[in-house]
């Protein structure tokens, strides 16, 4: 795929006039899919998708073109692209806010493939299923990412990765979910997931405690708090929410508010799974700090807000939304995790997360899958689902009672339209109170 | 014969040997158009092309997308398939019957009133930045936007049994927006938060107000900044139509999927309260409640007359007078669980396989006139426009938020209130809802980004419905 992507990117280049330059951003992969319920099969299948995401500009002014590489006619296609792009530009304005990389500044970066074989790995979970209700997906492939513009910039950037992301039923809504990603299957490390989950099934099989509105001490797992950071990254590390005040970080901004001092958060790129590189062409900085010490630092700027509101870009891309959040560990050794709990709730998944008032980054949501009701350390049973309504001021702010020393790496398993490369790195928290209301 | 027809065609001479096979290709030809903060956005357009091949073979069932139509990439897309069948054979959690009806021939191409071509670009431009300038009103208004997309979507179903269905189509996603701020506080009103798309040309931004909505969608903003915030209490819920669809959705239409009900979902999107032994004898909500799967309605978001397995679609009732009687599930969940369903197999895309989705799903028309519903209101609330939505996997613990709210008392609306929520259980909210409005109050509403599936599909639905009354409901702000 890098060959056809330099040879398109070759093409665009020749078909240019005048003052005309590019950019050019490629996104392919091929991709296994197979679904499971009931471990057995529900679906299986392959994605081959390529495509091709064309500016062309003049000046300040642009206009983009996506197409899909189709294998038939592909340069009639690029070709046919460039013109209607140049007819687009006649009657568009000029925009004050193109940024664009005219520093050439090229990379490659191909990680090995040591992908397992479809067929053992569908076997492996189907074995691990035997007996068992498992459902869910397994996704595999190579991911590319390309980058090409009229100065000569070349960047290509290919992952071989794979995520099983399971979750084992034991009745109606009681489950373990557990997943196995990354880039080398270790069938020993798959087994010892698997068989961990199997253990915390059996603390479901206890009768479910339903537990009334009110507050409860909480511990958060990591997956837990990777859903309060997903609803987050919308708009929350956002330089043009920020700049319109539309961020629910608005009250640290606008009254200094701020979170525990513990709570330090930083965009990670340089130990992400996302390729370094985005659709401007500039290169991601390695970190970038957004949450310090509990104080808003800086936000993710894209070039496009940096133009807007006279700042430097920090390699964003356009979403603004990190790819590769990072937040810091805390003291709590995983084993103390329970013992520190006491009594109250521990979360292993949140779900649904949504504001309640943005302003005040009042957020509600659902406990999902392992949460489990703790008294004195001890796990007693699995809770019924309650939805909590607290703000993050509350939660990693005057409630934190501790982080976990250990973070977990959670690797996306987002496959809308392609599949996802961001990746979170986040410790667990137990929170003194939470509110929980229906 | 189009292009894309000869794309299937041109699989069906290298199709591998197996016991049945369907190719879907799609097209969609789309441009965005858009103005934020007064400056025009650049122009961005596109050309999605691809094909899904699936393949029966020895029992199994595989898949395989493509963007390469090539001949050589279709072929490989066949063996992929048959592959995948092959290898999936008498692993799978259920087997698929192969398709006796007689063979379907339809070629349909939706004729919008106006073409989305019928202006040109730069006058859609102009037109779009004088309704977006017009949302900048004063200094408190510190971001503004207004946007179209619009999509030429063009699919065809072709099968080794000789179906051939081709269906085309126009859909336009509007969208105005307006935040007023002042200190730590914003608030923001929209266009129904992108929830008014259509399926029609240029005529549709007519037909949503498009063009007169800005000043009331900024100077709503305004008002909201100054005004208190919602009380909390339990009280009578009139939910506007930009509201009440998002409650349909969330609340009767992912509960009623039946591949939820079968398991499926459970890893992802969840699994739902209702149960097989549910059909038939459950009463979901009150008499008033009467929901529909209604692909026909002219203009809503996923009216068509096939789905993407190419069952013929025909309005039914899922809820009559209240009572349950028919799931969301394709041919091949009503096989599994032999539940009577709906044609609502459909793909987001050319790659993603189809699976249980909601269409139209609506509400059919009360007899009660807006004024009518306001009237019996001694103490409440009406809210409209959705802006937060959040439900458990059961589909049954819901909290939703809107944009704004007025109290009623007395029978009469008043205080405008700011950040107003509510809460309440899907089993017992419906059978609380004691009014509807009637025909004249129903607005045609859908999401263009419901999701589901794995993997991941978000794809695009439609609700009509009137405003609904509702008693007895936990109402409460912000803070």
């Amino acid at each position: 795929m890098q060959q056809q992507f330099s040879e398109i990117a070759d093409l665009i280049q020749s078909s240019l006039r005048g003052e005309e330059g590019f950019l050019a951003n490629f996104s392919g992969e091929s991709s296994q899919f197979v679904r499971f319920n009931r471990s057995a099969v529900r679906q299986a299948g392959a994605v081959e998708q390529r495509y091709l995401s064309l500016e062309l500009f003049i000046g300040k002014r642009h206009a983009s073109q996506s197409i899909t590489l189709t294998g038939a006619d592909d340069r009639d296609a690029v070709i046919a692209a460039v013109v209607a792009l140049r007819e687009v530009l006649t009657d568009t304005p000029e925009d004050p806010h193109f940024l664009i990389n005219e520093t050439p500044s090229s990379s490659v970066r191909v990680l090995p493939n040591q992908l397992p074989g479809d067929d053992e790995a569908v076997s492996a979970i189907l074995e691990t299923g035997k007996g068992r209700d498992l459902v869910g997906l397994y996704a595999s492939g190579p991911i590319h990412r390309g980058f090409a513009n009229s100065f000569g910039q070349r960047n290509w950037d290919t992952a071989h990765a794979f995520a099983a992301d399971l979750s084992f039923y034991l009745q109606s809504d009681k489950a373990v979910k557990v997943d196995h990603a990354g880039t080398a299957w270790d069938a020993g490390a798959f087994t010892a997931k698997m068989d961990g989950a199997k253990m915390r099934l059996k603390a479901l099989a206890r009768a479910p405690k339903t537990i009334s509105p009110g507050s409860y001490r909480v511990f958060l797992a990591p997956a837990a708090l990777e859903e309060l950071f997903g609803l987050l990254s919308w708009g929350g590390f956002s330089l043009a929410s920020e700049k319109t005040a539309t961020t629910p970080f608005i009250r640290m901004i606008a009254e200094g508010a701020k979170l525990d001092p513990r709570v330090t958060l930083v965009e990670n790129a340089a130990e992400g799974l996302a390729p370094g590189f985005q659709e401007e062409g500039f290169v991601k900085p390695a970190r970038v700090p957004l949450i310090t010490a509990g104080a808003y630092t800086s936000a993710l700027a894209s070039p496009r807000s940096a133009a807007e509101f006279g700042v430097p870009q920090n390699g964003a891309d356009g979403s603004e939304s990190p790819v590769a959040l990072d937040m810091a560990a805390g003291a709590l050794a995983d084993a103390d995790v329970l013992k520190t709990l006491g009594t109250g709730v521990y979360v292993g998944n949140l779900w649904y997360t949504n504001y309640s008032d943005r302003n005040a980054c009042r957020l509600t949501g659902m406990t999902r899958f392992a949460t489990f009701w703790v008294e004195n350390g001890e796990i007693v049973a699995p809770l019924n689902v309650m939805r909590f309504d607290d703000t993050l001021y509350n939660i990693l702010g005057t409630n934190l009672v501790d982080l976990t020393a250990h973070r977990d790496l959670r690797l996306s398993t987002s496959t809308y339209e392609s599949r996802s490369t961001q990746s979170m790195r986040l410790p667990g928290a137990v929170v003194a109170n939470l509110a929980m209301t229906l | 014969m189009t292009a894309i027809a000869d794309i299937a065609a041109r699989f069906a001479a290298v199709a591998p040997a197996c016991d049945a096979w369907s190719i879907r290709v799609m097209r969609s030809r789309s441009e965005s158009l858009s103005v934020t903060r007064g400056i025009v956005d650049p122009v961005s357009l596109g050309d999605d092309l691809g094909a899904m091949v699936t393949v029966q073979a020895k029992g199994g069932v595989g898949y395989a997308a493509t963007s390469d139509i090539s001949s050589a990439g279709l072929k490989a897309a066949g063996r992929a398939a048959h592959a995948w069948a092959e290898c999936v054979a008498g692993r799978m959690v259920a087997s698929v019957d192969r398709k006796t009806t007689a063979p379907v021939k339809f070629d349909h191409e939706d004729r919008p009133r106006q073409s989305w071509d019928s202006l040109s670009r730069s006058a859609k431009i102009e037109r779009l930045k004088s309704t977006a300038d017009a949302l900048k009103r004063g200094d408190k208004i510190v971001d503004w936007a207004a946007y179209v997309a619009y999509a030429d979507e063009d699919v065809v179903l072709a099968t080794s049994d000789g179906d051939f269905i081709r269906q085309r189509r126009g859909l336009v996603i509007p969208g105005l927006s307006a935040s007023a701020s002042d200190g730590a506080e914003t608030q923001t009103r929209t266009l129904a938060r992108g929830g008014v798309m259509r399926q029609g040309g240029w005529d549709v931004l007519e037909d949503v107000g498009f063009w007169q909505a800005p000043e009331r969608i900024a100077e709503e903003a305004l008002e909201l900044l100054a005004a208190p915030d919602c009380p909390a209490g339990t009280m009578d819920l009139l939910l506007m139509p930009d509201q009440m669809y998002i409650q349909i959705h969330e609340s009767i239409g992912h509960p009623l999927e039946l591949d939820r009900i079968l398991g499926d979902e459970r890893n992802y999107a969840g699994t739902s309260f209702v149960t097989p032994d549910m059909f038939g004898a459950y009463r979901y909500g009150s008499e008033l409640l009467n929901v529909t799967f209604d692909p026909g309605v002219a203009g809503e978001t996923a009216s068509y007359a096939f789905d993407d397995d190419g069952t013929p679609a025909a309005k039914q009732f899922l809820i009559r007078a209240g009572m349950l009687e028919r799931g969301l599930g394709g041919a091949t969940s009503q096989a599994r669980i032999n539940i009577p369903g709906v044609a609502n197999s459909r793909a987001c895309n050319w790659n993603r396989p189809a699976i249980d989705r909601m269409a139209n799903l609506n509400i059919e028309a009360g007899s009660s006139s807006l004024e009518d519903l306001i009237t019996q209101v001694n103490e409440g609330i009406v809210m409209e426009t959705n802006t937060s939505w959040s439900i458990d996997d059961s589909r049954n613990k819901f909290q939703f938020g809107c944009e704004r709210a007025r109290l009623i008392k007395n029978g009469k609306v008043g205080q405008v209130v700011k950040n107003p929520n509510y809460r309440g259980i899907s089993a017992t909210f419906w059978r609380n809802l004691k009014g509807l409005g009637n025909a004249a109050t129903v607005s045609v509403h859908g999401t263009p980004t419901c999701g589901k599936g794995e993997p991941n599909q978000a794809i695009r639905v439609g609700h009509a419905t009137p405003p609904g009354l509702f008693a007895d409901v936990q109402v409460f702000g912000g803070g």
